[in-house]
């Protein structure tokens, strides 16, 4: 799950880390009071949407009067931000972020994340900040220090140290350094992050440390016992279908294809898509309908498949392991009948009993072609969608 | 031979009432696998399946002397039990369940390490060595006893391969599912070196998918040290960057990841590519006949 920046950036602040004065206006007319209660007379309005490359976009503007702001707002609230982040649709702006302006001396990066190769946390730290990381590693590698944390030990001042190093920091920016590292780690273990970024950590002018931006990724698997994290949840910015799975307990990904995919287990749902396009078909999405297959499961499964109206066939690829598949085979028909499917529907089943499910299914007068084997099943569907 | 599981296994259920961890052990029985015990936290002293259920993986540990273990309960308790199946002094922990914490596994794994024990999973279908032992939850009736050895991130997807080299006649040597998180307890590596001194198993088939360097890791490990043929077939092909694709390991981030880089990096090592899960079979048998 995705945080927005102002979102990320109330957790810096209880954290103890250094962010900008600011306000969340979720209307244009209250960008004057906000404007007024930060105070100064320049301001940074931000729009909040779950993507990156904000600032090409248009959605980042620096604004010297309120109604430059509300302006801004006005422009803003309620339209869809495009980023080469998002898709071709953008993502809903429903809330914007007004912030004091800093002034700003030099711009570094910082973020922290799981390193499946240490297998810990790892602290990323370079002395080039507000650009692509990626570019960094990949043209000057020595610029950027990978730090991984002992959960032992937690973070140590000698780490700290190191990273400050390769930030190019002063002594008394290392210090502040010093008590930032321990925090950010905190935050991090605390809230079951995955992913914490801070492009660009600032010098300010006046020398001091500052978090200018925030991003802020959480383990999905340990939503369950973060209250104060599902509370930030904004639905607004994931794909409907995506959200309306999630609740079913499904994992669905939209695709731009024509050809629906139901299959049970997340790699063989990934090698369907993949046998799709080699056989030159395109796959209209990801869904593991998990090991069960039940028929609620495929009642709900078909219905997701079918808001798509780009689906000229759904193929399901089910290997039954050992649940029987004739009785998969009477859930898919009778999801079939439940949700009222009037396109193709190409079943491969395979397991326990996968001759005896085939013949229930070829017996039906539901329009569903029955293949034992994936490869025919595969080309079946790539010809019905054409 | 095989690796790690066989008839001398005397495995332990911990969640062993529960509905799934039921289903599961009855299929293992069947399969002629020795579960001694059970452990579901308050219900010591009955009998489930025929043996007895324990309050604590200490008990059973007196009672019945488990050397393997196999995990069921619920993804916000797994942490406890595997690391209960550890002090216990359990040396091969299987753990099934889908969506642990990644934080809790990076304590896992760093303990387990210590204790020099072998963890398999989380999120994983486990391990079988047909005609032996089946500590998991894949369907027994497709493997066959044989000189394959295949290692996978994928549940289902292991199936396929299982099935294809069983309908091929190849069958078998043991099958093990290291599971589709970031941070599993096996690696591809740990499994490969196993397979590597085996002498049952004549090929390697190795189904990765998308998310990770381990594929990556696991090719540069197969040129320096593996003598045996390694078939590799890639998942998610397809798949775009920056979405989670079911498993919470498989995920293209910052670029990095795409089967693309997985295949060519196996490729220069080496390793034979399956360019379609149909081929899977086929390329063992090529490379084996």
């Amino acid at each position: 799950m995705n945080l927005h920046e102002y979102q990320g950036k109330e957790l810096f602040a209880k954290f103890g880390l250094p962010v900008s004065k600011n306000r969340v206006i979720a209307s244009a007319d209250d960008a004057v009071d906000a404007c007024r209660d930060i105070g100064g007379n320049k301001w940074v309005v931000k729009a909040q949407v779950h993507a990156g490359g904000r600032g090409k976009a248009g959605g980042v503007k620096l604004v010297s009067t309120p109604e430059e702001a509300v302006e801004f707002a006005n422009h803003w609230l309620g339209k869809r931000l495009i980023t080469y982040q998002t898709d071709s649709n953008g993502q809903l702006v429903n809330s914007i972020l007004v912030e004091e302006c800093t002034d700003i001396a030099k711009e570094l990066y910082l973020s922290a994340v799981v390193d499946r190769g240490t297998q810990r946390i790892v602290f990323i730290g370079s002395s080039e900040g507000g650009v692509n990381i990626e570019e960094v590693a990949e043209n000057t590698p020595e610029k950027i220090i990978y730090e991984p944390i002992d959960p032992l030990t937690g973070p140590m001042d000698f780490q700290s140290r190191k990273i400050s190093k390769v930030l190019g920091l002063d002594g008394e920016q290392s210090k502040q350094f010093s008590k930032m590292l321990p925090q950010l780690t905190d935050l991090f273990v605390t809230h079951d992050l995955s992913l914490l970024e801070i492009n660009p950590l600032v010098i300010t002018q006046g020398g001091k440390l500052h978090c200018l931006d925030a991003k802020i990724n959480i383990d999905s698997n340990a939503i369950y016992r973060q209250p104060e994290i599902q509370a930030m949840h904004d639905p607004s910015q994931e794909d409907p279908r995506e959200s309306e799975a999630a609740l079913n307990d499904l994992s669905y990904v939209s695709l731009d294809g024509n050809i629906g995919c139901m299959v049970n287990g997340a790699g063989l749902a990934m090698g369907t898509m993949d046998t799709i396009k080699y056989f030159d078909g395109s796959p209209a999405n990801f869904l593991d309908v998990g090991g069960t297959a039940t028929q609620d499961r495929v009642s709900k499964a078909f219905k997701l498949i079918l808001a798509d109206p780009e689906v000229r066939v759904v193929l399901v690829n089910i290997f039954g392991g050992i649940v029987r598949c004739d009785l998969i085979a009477e859930g898919i028909l009778a999801a079939i009948k439940e949700v009222g499917v009037s396109i193709p529907v190409v079943v491969r089943l395979e397991g326990n009993n996968a001759d005896i499910g085939s013949n229930i299914l070829a017996k039906s007068s539901a329009e569903i072609v029955s293949l034992n084997n994936l490869e025919d099943a595969a080309k079946k569907a790539v010809e019905l969608s054409k | 031979m095989s690796i790690l599981v066989d008839k001398n296994t005397r495995l332990l259920v911990q969640g062993f009432t529960g509905s799934q961890a039921t289903l599961h052990s009855e299929q293992s029985i069947e399969y002629g696998t020795n579960i001694v015990g059970g452990v579901t936290p308050g219900k010591g002293g009955q009998t489930h399946l025929g043996v007895p259920v324990f309050n604590s993986v200490h008990e059973a540990v007196e009672a019945v002397q488990p050397n393997a273990s196999i995990i069921f309960v619920p993804a916000k308790f797994c942490k406890d039990s595997i690391l209960e199946a550890a002090d216990a002094g359990i040396k091969l922990i299987i753990c099934i369940t889908e969506g642990v914490p990644t934080l809790d596994m990076l304590i896992v794994k760093k303990r387990v390490d210590e204790l020099g024990i072998t963890l398999i999973g989380p999120n994983c279908p486990g391990i079988i060595t047909p005609g032996e032992a089946k500590l998991g939850i894949m369907p027994g009736s497709i493997h066959l006893e044989g000189s394959v050895g295949i290692i996978s991130r994928s549940g289902t997807l292991t199936y396929e391969a299982v099935k294809q080299t069983s309908d091929l006649g190849l069958g078998q040597s043991t099958c093990v599912g290291i599971g589709g998180d970031p941070i599993p307890g096996t690696s591809f590596i740990d499994v490969l070196k196993m397979m590597e001194s085996d002498d049952q198993t004549k090929a390697i088939v190795m189904v990765g998918e998308i998310g990770g360097t381990a594929e990556e890791e696991a090719a540069e490990f197969i040129k320096n040290n593996i003598s045996k043929p390694v078939i590799s077939y890639i998942a998610g092909q397809t798949a775009p960057a920056g979405k989670r694709m079911g498993h919470a390991g498989a995920i293209i981030a910052g670029g990095k990841g795409t089967a693309a880089d997985k295949i060519k990096k196996l490729e220069e090592c080496g390793v034979h590519i399956a360019e379609n899960l149909l081929q899977i079979g086929k390329k063992a048998k090529e490379v084996l006949d």
